[in-house]
């Protein structure tokens, strides 16, 4: 077997569908995953996956699919790729059902379907509401058939520190660290392929794993890698606000039929339905957020008094509930103690997902480190402004398939590292020097009240309603907070399992990427998508219809801009309050 | 009025290798609040309840919404999710010790690594061609697709082994998770291509019969998972290859 290794840092559903697609290209893997794959946030996803199957002779298309997804993200997501991604949606959902994943089924016994946001066709195929663990559970089953073969090792329980780059801005390998261990080690690579999902934990507070810190995107943004829309930050309409996380009741309870209402003079007010006539209860997800935010924040016709709305399906029938939408019910059950068959939910919107992330080249999804690969949401391909539902599940598996084979070509074309012994050495002498001063750490800070603060000021200021001013404040106050983390105090120096010290060093990472969302929103003085500024309403194509670039420099992230790829659907103005005018046709594209 | 808390009390372990000992925590108490903000309540002010400073209790969590399995432990001596166990519904002080079927890596962190490497053992994988376009995959019955669905939310956390009294540290005894993906892939279309050989893998030493018909698994198991019927099945099917491989000698 050749000596070419590629690393997959993550093991998430775009970790895992890279990793078989480089397997099948023949290529030996090492798979780096601080929990066991199987428990990746990935798990978290509920709702379905898109793909134009047309199972329900309506005319769809992956045209309409790829119209839906440029529209919905506001005319910011590259059209390439973006076309690319849902012209391949129906053979990855047809791969999965292969693998074995229990899709719902008709009467016919063909893949059923279901509605969501920012669609007028019903394209969703789903598993209950579970549907992002079943994937991750049928992906995983195949990964680890490679495993058994002896084609992927994996290193489960290894927390990836930093990249090795050599001057001429290539990528050789990886310093991991053995977190039961406290051991830091190096491991060669031929190409790395970054697969470690979104950044919510800088909030504190969301619908994201405390696992999703955004850490390994940060290291490779503080070594070079360029950061893409930084500022673009799903917040979902609809979670439960909880004490340790905010849990995501998922779309798909609109999609089949739920209804969202507060009380206005006294009687039930269907808000989206009587605001948004066209979509109603599945207008895209920036748009359900702003709408509830405005509802309790500055109408003050949340229940009760009380940040909260209404998500109901006490009217539909319980057997179909629990079919369809058994494990969002059993949520609500277990961690509110009501049942959602019976009463209406109560909900807020939340932190939820990064339409930006790691800069990607369009056509191979390498980064401007060689080598360096960003596959699923740590990238920022597909999405634009604002992702609807259910095209993350599918973005993730997608990348694998661009990603995989694009890696592969490159570690069999790359000439190898000139003297990587040393350079390996140099890299994990600077990783051990981090630790050896986060060991040392006996300043009065409190980490957690430091993550607690930037958390509180991040939502305040760097969600749904955003303000110039107070953005520069709150940049102001990262800097403070970055300043602070010199003098926290560590109080545990064990060299087993120490999450403490782990955790100071995510810390850092959560800290440094806040400031990128930060400054990259500072310098886009428009509303578009998840984007919204009330000193600029409009979307402004003249000046801002481009990605944001945030590269790393002595002062902070610089900002520079790059054009939008919209060479196949000229933008139009998005409004939901009317049916979506379908203003191209498919043989424009020819 | 003093202030509300809540009282936990946690059995910790420094390292693999080290002796068990018992801490004490008192922490304010905030609504909807459960086993998992306690835990974080002790990172943010590592100190026990007699005012002694320590370290912040080691454990393992991950999707926090009951459907990933990370952060299983016995809670009031009852295996189950930390993220699902809320402080309203729980006698104080509550008791946190690590499972005990698995070796402890650090407080309530153990090593479950042997449950992932079972699942390879049984060959628990539709064995595809490939991720190639391959046109749709097999036809299902709704009916038969829910019964498997509930099979497939296995979330490989440990608690149907920790109530096994079969299922040991040091023993080979496969046990309850492994048994019921075996009647999984089984079940579909293409994943019953290695039916024999899963059948063969679960027939000898730590295999199914080794059941010993407790029926503690089913009762714990946090997805509502029918357990006891895919051991059974899987049994039946057992019976069946024996008798198969006799008149095929």
């Amino acid at each position: 077997m050749s000596d070419k290794r590629i690393v997959v840092i993550g093991g998430g559903l775009a970790g895992l569908m890279t990793t078989i697609r480089i397997c099948e290209e023949g290529l030996p893997v090492d798979l780096v995953s601080f929990v066991p794959v199987k428990r990746s946030h990935s798990v978290c996803a509920q709702g379905g996956i898109n793909a134009a199957l047309d199972m329900q002779g309506k005319g769809d298309s992956p045209w309409e699919h790829f119209d839906d997804t440029v529209y919905g993200g506001d005319f910011l997501a590259n059209q390439g790729p973006a076309k690319r991604m849902c012209e391949k949606a129906p053979e990855i959902v047809h791969m999965l059902d292969r693998m074995g994943l229990m899709f719902n089924r008709t009467p016919e016994g063909q893949l059923d379907v279901r509605a969501f946001g920012g669609a007028k066709q019903k394209r969703t195929a789903f598993a209950g509401a579970t549907t992002g663990q079943q994937m991750i559970y049928a992906l995983d089953e195949q990964v680890r058939r490679f495993e058994a073969a002896g084609q992927v090792k994996k290193w489960i329980g290894y927390d990836f520190q930093e990249l090795i780059v050599d001057d001429t801005k290539t990528v050789r390998g990886v310093v991991v660290m053995n977190m039961n261990t406290m051991k830091l080690e190096t491991l060669p690579a031929t190409a790395v392929v970054i697969a470690t999902g979104g950044p919510g934990y800088i909030y504190g507070k969301s619908t994201n794993s405390f696992i999703n810190t955004g850490s390994v995107a940060t290291a490779c943004y503080l070594q070079g890698a360029k950061y893409a829309n930084g500022e673009f930050i799903q917040i979902h309409p609809t979670a439960i606000p909880g004490s340790d996380k905010d849990r995501l009741m998922s779309e798909s309870a609109r999609g089949e039929g739920g209804r969202m209402w507060t009380y206005k003079d006294g009687k039930p007010w269907y808000f989206l339905e009587e605001m948004f006539p066209a979509y109603g209860n599945l207008v895209p997800r920036d748009i359900a957020t702003r709408t509830i935010y405005d509802i309790c924040i500055n109408q003050g016709l949340g229940l009760d008094g009380e940040n909260k709305v209404f998500l109901d399906l006490s009217f539909k029938d319980p057997d179909e509930l629990d079919r369809k939408l058994g494990g969002i019910m059993e949520i609500y059950e277990k961690f509110v103690g009501d049942d959602p068959r019976k009463v209406p939910m109560k909900v807020f919107p939340s932190v939820h997902y990064s339409m930006g992330g790691m800069w990607v080249d369009a056509e191979t999804d390498m980064t401007n480190i060689n080598g360096l690969y960003a596959a699923g949401e740590v990238n920022y391909q597909y999405h634009g402004a604002n992702r609807l539902g259910a095209n993350s599940l599918l973005s993730c598996i997608y990348d694998g398939f661009v990603t995989g084979p694009a890696a592969v070509k490159y570690a069999n074309e790359v000439k190898p590292a000139s003297d990587y012994d040393a350079l390996a050495e140099k890299f994990l002498g600077q990783s051990e020097k981090l630790f050896e001063q986060i060991y040392a750490m006996d300043g009065d800070e409190n980490a957690r009240k430091l993550h607690q603060e930037m958390a509180k000021w991040m939502t305040e200021r760097m969600t749904v309603v955003r303000h110039n001013d107070k953005l520069e404040e709150l940049e102001k106050k990262l800097v403070e907070l970055r300043e602070r983390w010199n003098h926290i105090g560590i109080a545990d120096h064990s060299k087993v399992l120490n999450q403490e010290a782990i955790y100071v060093k995510d810390l850092q990472r959560m800290m440094e990427l806040a400031r990128v969302l930060t400054v990259s929103a500072l310098h886009r003085n428009e509303s578009r998508g998840a984007h919204y500024k009330p000193e600029f309403p409009n979307r402004d194509d003249e000046n801002f219809l481009k990605t944001t670039i945030a590269t790393v420099s002595e002062d902070g992230p610089k900002i520079s801009y790059e054009e939008v790829d919209t060479s196949l659907i000229k933008p139009r103005a998005r409004n939901y309050a009317v049916d979506k005018h379908a203003t191209e046709t498919e043989g424009e594209d020819k | 009025m003093a202030e509300k808390t809540v009282r936990l009390k946690i059995k910790r372990q420094l390292n693999a290798d080290s002796s068990p000992f018992w801490e004490e925590f008192e922490i304010p108490y905030g609504p909807s609040m459960n086993v998992i903000s306690c835990l974080v309540a002790i990172q943010e002010n590592p100190v026990t309840r007699s005012g002694k400073k320590t370290t912040a209790v080691a454990w393992e969590c991950s999707c926090l919404e009951e459907v990933c399995g990370a952060c299983t432990m016995i809670i009031n001596g009852k295996v189950r999710q930390a993220c699902s166990a809320l402080v309203d519904n729980i006698d104080q002080p509550i008791v946190l010790e690590p499972m005990t079927k698995f070796p402890v890596v650090r407080d309530l962190v153990v090593d479950r690594q042997r449950m992932f490497d079972n699942l390879k053992k049984v060959q628990a994988w539709v064995p595809v061609d490939g991720s190639f376009d391959m046109g749709p995959g097999p036809k299902l019955k709704e009916s038969e697709r829910a019964v498997h669905y509930e099979l497939s939310k296995c979330m490989t956390c440990g608690c149907c082994l920790e109530v096994c009294p079969q299922f040991e540290k040091d023993n080979d005894f496969m046990g309850a998770q492994i048994i019921s993906q075996v009647r999984l892939f089984n079940f579909h279309p293409t994943g019953a291509a290695l039916k024999e050989d899963r059948l063969h893998s679960v027939m000898g030493k730590g295999g199914v019969a080794e059941c010993g018909n407790a029926q503690n698994c089913v009762e714990a198991c946090p997805k509502e998972i029918p357990l006891t019927t895919s051991i059974a099945e899987v049994g039946r099917q057992v019976t069946l290859q024996v008798m198969k491989d006799w008149f095929l000698k």
